[in-house]
């Protein structure tokens, strides 16, 4: 076992876990943040993606260990209380949800895609969403939402 | 956009995010393996390396003695098997001295922790005996002494023949202008849903349980578990949570399902089960690997004359819900254009790999490939044009199909004559360049199954309605929501009846300790059947409330029992409506003369009103609490033949696809550039569901069009992940136009029929049509891999070359 102090959408959680444990065990295991999914368990699926020192990175394929003394945001993160944050608007609004077992992953790579570029080109955007498998969708609809969401950064930044 | 048209309705037809979205995109929506049960045990399955095998023994003591371990079973803790369909229970939970595919259970363990339950099934020694196993299809058809299930008391490994003809198929092929005949194969190809299935179960002091799974048929499992556990029904409850997508691949009670719940049974202990993605793999219950020969009569006057096939269908090693896919392969091909003479003969067959069963567009997607790329061929032939020949021949309103099926609103010629228009077709189709192409093709669906699974009486679906004292409405359903919305279709069925916000609607739905009986998330039937059941119980609940309203404005209430004018009010096929007895029949009327809106109930003759909360209250005063319940079911239908069940439908759906495609001759590949969808879903009561679903089926097809397989060597599964089974990113996605397409139909719930399943099928033959517009080949087998679409140029150019 190891004593493993993991900042989580910025809290401490000290937790004793093996060092083998994923990061992605650590979530939903220990820390009980069951909004990041686990679609696969071998980094194919992207269901499980996080943001790490603001990078996404898929969850269920790094130890809980490495990610110590990073700044951790899950989906349970992104929002401000309830504020939502213009990718999740707009995924809620274009109908880009179905299941909602992908929309986790799809936002936190949105997010980090707007974050750094809010005029992407369509492959910039595709490029993003090709991250995470979605089986309901289609794509269409969450390429429409990550497009408008970002209009929507544009016009809050430069008015 | 799909787009609806205004009838005057506040919530039906507007476009609104599914009711659940912003838990979803928050993180907070609770699927299966997001609840958190009191200590469970977890629950490791040990499964069969060999394909083909029987079990000579078993030693399960050393996993058994393991610290931490509390159970494990085997084949020989379960007496009964089990099946979805009550004709083809063929299945145990875990293999019993025989193992029919690789992956199939042979044990299970109960431990502490996960660690432990990984170790402890290593430490289960199996001895197995290798037998001869059957892998294809033809070969099941040949006698054998040792079928996978010899209870059948066959010769062979066939598990389903059926065989239908109508009408005089020698006089149909005489009467055509040109015959065409294709052999037509397609791989087996699976769900692929994001969400791995997963089972927990709480057990309480009582030995009652409740059993969270992912689970598209709630009302099955419950009803399988019962019989495998071999206790009574109201000491199981079940519940789906958020299900991350289903496609008919959770449409089948499980395994896993009943080893969690007997682990729990015998512990004493919450237990908590989960697949890997592996496991999903093994598991399957996709579609069904196919060889079909189809033969098509054509007359440039008459349309199709004649349409025969033969099939062979690789089921697996059990049944699911294959009797059911026999059928499908041939009767879904009566839609959407008349079949005058027409036979099928299907047989399914058992193999030794893992089972097919349902998946969107049950039975029906392959057939219609072969069809649509016939009917293309035969356009070829005779130098008619594919899209004015299809628009011809789709039927028209209120028509009996050859083989007794009742079509009654179609809405699919407008939309294909506006997307004919929309994609300049006429300029592009046999014009474009080498390598560009455009294609036709159009579908027909089921909206639900008329007849039940199991024989009774009970209507096909039943919702309730309270509202609660300060003027909450709650809608209870056992309809299971998978993600394509049937929250949210429920409670716009309510909300537009009782004049409310559909953020006033609370849901509750798919659990079997509250929720009245719906059959399950299968056959596109929950938006036709259950949505009518919610609008029922709503138009119950809203004769109260103007009743009690009657009373506070000392009114006479309208009578129910001989309405003023009979057509328009309650209209239930000139029946006068039955509100104590009996059931509103489907999509009855409502105007009695009251608007709900804006939080009043008002008299149109009046002028007068009172809240919505004062009917509430006052009709409180009467009934203590207020609560209704509609119901449907499917009318009397269908012709007096063996299996005229099979396909019977209250309503049908009809899609069109145009498509337009590059072909690269020099790599083979294939890249759809845009595809335009027209279907007909009667009223779409929410076009940005409709939308939704157009662009998944869009997505699946294209995956089952290019690039999906299983691959099975001797029944050793060779792709059980995402990066060896490929399915399309947004990368693949076409361009997609959606022409709006609408008819009024005349059961469904204010108007509307599926749109969940029929728009999957006739996307992949469009893709194959404009292929061949675009560089002159005929493709016959899925997917269309860029090294077919290679070898098949070669073999053009030689067969050019020859000639």
């Amino acid at each position: 076992m190891k004593i493993l102090n993991l900042n989580i959408n910025g809290v401490i959680h000290t937790k004793a876990v093996p060092a083998t444990m994923t990061l992605l065990d650590f979530l939903r295991e220990e820390v009980g943040l069951t909004g990041t999914k686990n679609g696969c368990d071998s980094g194919e699926c992207g269901c499980c993606t996080v943001m790490i020192d603001s990078k996404p990175m898929l969850s269920c394929i790094m130890l809980a260990l490495e990610a110590e003394r990073c700044d951790i945001t899950t989906i349970e993160g992104i929002a401000n209380g309830n504020d939502l944050h213009p990718v999740q608007e707009a995924m809620v609004e274009k109908g880009a949800i179905q299941c909602g077992y992908c929309t986790p992953a799809m936002v936190i790579n949105g997010v980090h895609l707007l974050e750094n570029n809010d005029n992407p080109s369509e492959t910039q955007v595709k490029e993003c969403i090709s991250a995470t498998v979605c089986r309901c969708t289609g794509y269409n609809s969450i390429e429409k939402a990550m497009h408008s969401a970002a209009s929507k950064m544009r016009k809050a930044r430069h008015g | 956009m799909a787009k609806a048209p205004d009838f005057g309705y506040k919530i039906i037809g507007k476009p609104v995010p599914l009711i659940d979205s912003r838990a979803k995109v928050m993180g907070q929506a609770l699927y299966t393996d997001d609840i958190r049960l009191h200590n469970p045990l977890i629950i490791k399955i040990l499964r069969s390396p060999h394909p083909s095998a029987n079990i000579i023994s078993l030693d399960t003591n050393d996993a058994l003695n393991l610290d931490g371990v509390k159970g494990v079973l085997t084949g020989a803790d379960f007496k009964n098997t089990f099946g979805v369909l009550t004709i083809s229970k063929d299945e145990p939970a875990i293999a019993r001295d025989v193992v029919r595919y690789e992956g199939e259970p042979v044990a299970a363990v109960a431990a502490e922790t996960e660690d432990i339950a990984i170790k402890a099934l290593a430490l289960i020694k199996v001895e197995y005996e290798l037998t001869e196993g059957v892998y294809d299809s033809k070969k099941a058809l040949k006698p054998t002494e040792h079928p996978l299930h010899p209870e059948l008391g066959k010769e062979n490994n066939l598990h389903k023949n059926v065989v239908q003809e109508f009408g005089d198929m020698e006089r149909g092929f005489a009467d055509a202008d040109v015959v065409v005949e294709k052999r037509f194969r397609f791989a087996s190809i699976n769900h692929a849903f994001t969400e791995p299935h997963a089972t927990q179960v709480e057990i309480d002091n009582q030995g009652n349980i409740t059993v969270y799974s992912a689970t598209q048929v709630p009302h099955y499992l419950h009803m399988a578990m019962a019989e495998v556990l071999e206790i009574p029904q109201h000491n199981i409850r079940i519940v789906k949570p958020h299900l991350g997508g289903g496609f008919g691949g959770k449409s089948d009670p499980f395994p896993h399902e009943m080893i969690a719940a007997k682990f729990a049974l015998d512990l004493g202990r919450n237990t908590r089960l989960k697949f890997s993605r592996e496991e999903v793999f093994f598991s399957h219950h996709g579609r069904h690997q196919t060889d079909l020969t189809m033969k098509l009569g054509f007359s440039k006057d008459k349309g199709i004359t004649a349409l025969g096939l033969n099939t062979l269908i690789d089921g697996g090693a059990y049944g699911s819900f294959g009797i059911v896919t026999t059928y499908y392969n041939g009767v879904l091909l009566q839609g959407p254009y008349k079949v005058p003479n027409f036979r099928f003969h299907v047989d399914r067959l058992y193999t030794n790999k893992p089972m097919c069963g349902a998946m969107r567009g049950h039975g029906g997607v392959n057939p219609r490939f072969a069809s649509e790329v016939l009917l293309d061929m035969a356009c070829a032939e005779t130098g008619l044009d594919p899209a004015e020949t299809r628009l011809s021949m789709i039927h028209k309103e209120n028509t009996l199909t050859t083989n007794e099926y009742r079509v009654t609103s179609v809405g699919l010629r407008s939309g294909l004559t506006e997307a004919i228009k929309r994609t300049n077709w006429h300029e592009k189709h046999g014009k474009l360049p080498f390598g560009k192409g455009i294609g036709v093709a159009c579908g027909f669906f089921i909206s639900g199954s008329a007849l039940p699974i199991h024989w009774n009486k009970l209507p096909a679906s039943t919702v309730r309605i309270t509202i609660d004292h300060d003027a909450g409405v709650t809608v209870y359903s056992g309809a299971t929501d998978i993600g394509q919305g049937s929250d949210t279709m429920l409670a716009q069925m309510a909300a537009e009846v009782l004049g409310q916000p559909l953020e006033n609607i609370k849901v509750i739905s798919a659990d079997t300790r509250t929720t009245p009986v719906d059959l399950g998330s299968y056959s596109s039937r929950v938006t036709f059947m259950a949505g009518n059941a919610s609008r029922n119980a709503a138009i119950r609940m809203r004769r109260l409330l103007v009743e009690a309203a009657c009373e506070l404005l000392e009114m006479i209430p309208p009578n129910y029992d001989r309405p003023d004018k009979p057509d328009n009010f309650f209209r239930q096929g000139g029946r006068k409506p039955d509100f104590e007895q009996g059931f509103l029949g489907p999509n009855p009327d409502y105007a009695d003369g009251f608007i709900f809106e804006d939080g009043l109930i008002r008299s149109e003759k009046h002028n007068a009103s009172v809240t919505f909360l004062e009917a509430v209250e006052k009709a409180l005063e009467f009934e203590g609490i207020l609560q209704t319940s509609g119901t449907y079911r499917a009318p009397k239908m269908g012709g007096k033949f063996k299996g005229s069940g099979a396909g019977l439908s209250p309503s049908y759906s009809f899609t069109a696809f145009i498509v337009e495609v590059t072909v690269d001759p020099e790599t083979g590949f294939i890249k759809v550039d845009k595809a335009t969808c027209a279907h007909d879903c009667g009223m779409p009561l929410n076009p940005l569901a409709v939308n939704g679903q157009i662009e998944g089926c869009i997505h699946m097809g294209l995956g089952q069009a290019l690039m999906e397989e299983m691959v099975y060597d001797n029944g050793a599964t060779q792709n059980p992940s995402f990066l060896e089974y490929k399915i399309p990113s947004a990368f693949e996605q076409p361009e997609v136009d959606i022409v709006p397409c609408y008819s009024d139909d005349s059961e469904g719930p204010f108007g509307a029929k599926e749109a969940g399943e029929g728009i999957l099928a006739p996307i992949i033959p469009a893709i194959a049509n404009a292929v061949y517009d675009a560089v002159g080949i005929r493709l016959t087998q899925l997917p269309m891999r860029p090294d077919r679409v290679l070898s098949a140029l070669e073999r053009e150019k030689k067969r050019g070359e020859k000639s």
